[in-house]
């Protein structure tokens, strides 16, 4: 598989990216670099268009405008056969982990190895076992999905989504969920199989403290583009009321506390006249 | 009524993508296997049990009626033609869309609920293949089984009820069925017809699932329209298909 040494090259870039949904316009004019071989976080208030983004990267989703460009390749132009092809090199951890449940934890990881290499079985073997003792549960490889916790369900997935060694690991909300030991643990080795693997990371979340752990770059997605993207220790200085709202979990700024409704006192008078 | 068709409509879309995106390896025939087994096993319980009642019932009902009119001997014949041509595989069909058709539509709609699916499309494995083609397959090779092992049951309900109960003599009873019944054109035309209404409900099943909403309301509605949905066009099919056969 394709490794992503750290170079200069951007391993991804969004190029004017205008995305339309249901009606609603998601990403509006959205340019956006992401350097390879780092970690790259993306933050941004909910709904703002996170997840959207790693489904342009998957190619889950096209663009209405723009280009999606990975390692060179235009994924919105991929037909499908190409892109089954680009996604082995791309590694998902999806938020809830979305392991099968009716398979065993082994077997969820040996699912990829069996369907895209001519792998023996012993060799299959190994591979999981190693995937799995990477994220310290090679002990849990005959148990399944159910009788693990969250925390641990949320690893097997990740070893999983490494199973072919992709260049790109794309995770969705890897934290949302965990107690701070789980959550520890995960931070642990998202940077450390980036690290070991030199392959590109991006990691959608909440959790500013932990991105400024963990990612050497940090994007805020909001109003359908970009308002910000750099290192998080620099982000946390912002002075830009939108950042300094999301970066300090301020409940009122830009991004109003209220969803939009009429005056307080107009509709506590006009709900009185309306039931008379 | 407009909405019934486009749900047609779309149902058959499904199909063709289905059919068309079938492929077949080593790991295709396991998964295959594997759930031959889930649908077929699994029904055994509900199959024998109602077998071998709607037997005694249809058996009771049947020399009562046909004492009146001095023909009790018939009874045999009556209760193997109405199982092997209808019954059989009619309610099998239909015990099969409530066991194995509620459960495949249920699995299928939980697993888009928890981006089971997604993680598939994901991982370049296709949804179709993995997860449509083998309940398809299972629900044409399971349902003419278990009609067969219904019909069985049912027969044994009846000699039951004819012979030990009503004292009946076995060798008329069995004789005068082997008399009247012709292999091919009942037994084998019933195992046919089984064959179209088992691929009906695991389509229906496995369609159901796939377009669920991933809500637990959406999944709860998909099962109930696969049930309903199963048992009103295996019973037009079984209609169309006995007049085209007799």
């Amino acid at each position: 598989m394709t490794q992503n040494a750290r170079t200069d090259q951007p391993a991804i870039e969004f190029e004017d990216i205008k995305l339309i949904l249901g009606g609603r316009t998601i990403l509006d004019g959205l340019n956006l670099s992401i350097p390879s071989g780092q970690v790259t976080a993306l933050m941004g208030p909910s709904g703002a268009g996170k997840t959207t983004l790693l489904r342009l990267i998957t190619g889950q989703l096209k663009p209405d405008q723009g280009r999606v460009v990975v390692n060179g390749t235009v994924v919105n132009e991929l037909s499908p056969k190409e892109l089954n092809q680009y996604r082995k090199n791309v590694g998902v951890l999806l938020q809830n982990g979305a392991l099968f449940t009716d398979l065993t934890v082994f077997d969820n990881i040996a699912l990829p190895l069996r369907e895209h290499t001519q792998l023996d079985e012993s060799l299959i073997r190994r591979v999981v076992l190693l995937k799995l003792h990477t994220v310290g549960l090679r002990g849990a490889a005959q148990l399944y999905p159910r009788e693990l916790s969250g925390g641990m369900n949320r690893r097997i997935a990740m070893a999983r989504a490494m199973a072919l060694d992709p260049g790109l690991m794309l995770y969705d909300e890897p934290f949302a969920g965990l107690d701070p030991i789980s959550m520890g643990i995960s931070l642990r080795l998202i940077r450390q199989v980036n690290e070991a693997l030199g392959m590109t990371s991006i990691v959608v979340t909440h959790d500013v403290h932990e991105v400024s752990k963990l990612a050497h770059l940090a994007c805020i997605i909001a109003h359908g583009h970009i308002i910000a993207a750099a290192p998080p220790a620099e982000l946390a200085q912002s002075q830009e009321p939108l950042v300094r709202q999301f970066m300090q979990g301020l409940p009122d700024g830009p991004v109003a506390f209220h969803y939009p409704a009429p005056d307080l006192s107009d509709d506590l008078l006009n709900s009185g006249e309306q039931h008379a | 009524m407009l909405s019934g068709l486009r749900e047609v409509g779309r149902a058959v879309l499904f199909l063709g993508q289905a059919i068309s995106r079938m492929r077949l390896n080593k790991n295709q025939v396991g998964e295959t296997l594997r759930q031959i087994y889930y649908a077929g096993a699994r029904s055994l319980v509900i199959i024998v049990t109602c077998g071998f009642f709607v037997g005694l019932v249809l058996t009771l009902q049947t020399y009562d009626t046909l004492t009146r009119f001095g023909a009790a001997d018939a009874a045999s014949t009556v209760l193997a033609l109405s199982l092997f041509r209808e019954l059989g595989p009619v309610l099998t069909a239909i015990l099969f869309a409530g066991r194995a058709g509620t459960s495949i539509t249920a699995e299928i709609g939980l697993m888009r609920a928890t981006e089971q699916l997604d993680a598939l499309d994901l991982m370049a494995i296709d949804p179709m293949e993995r997860i449509v083609q083998p309940r398809l397959i299972a629900g044409l090779i399971a349902v003419p089984a278990l009609a067969v092992i219904f019909n069985m049951m049912a027969l044994l309900g009846g000699v039951f009820f004819a012979v030990f109960v009503m004292g009946n003599d076995p060798v008329s009873f069995w004789g005068n069925m082997q008399n009247s019944v012709e292999f091919g054109r009942d037994f084998l035309h019933g195992v046919g017809k089984s064959i179209g209404f088992g691929f009906l409900a695991a389509w229906l099943a496995v369609y159901f699932g796939w377009s669920a909403k991933a809500t637990g309301e959406g999944v709860a509605l998909a099962t109930t329209q696969t049930v309903i949905a199963t048992a009103i066009s295996v019973l037009i099919l079984d209609f169309v298909l006995s007049a085209f056969m007799l």
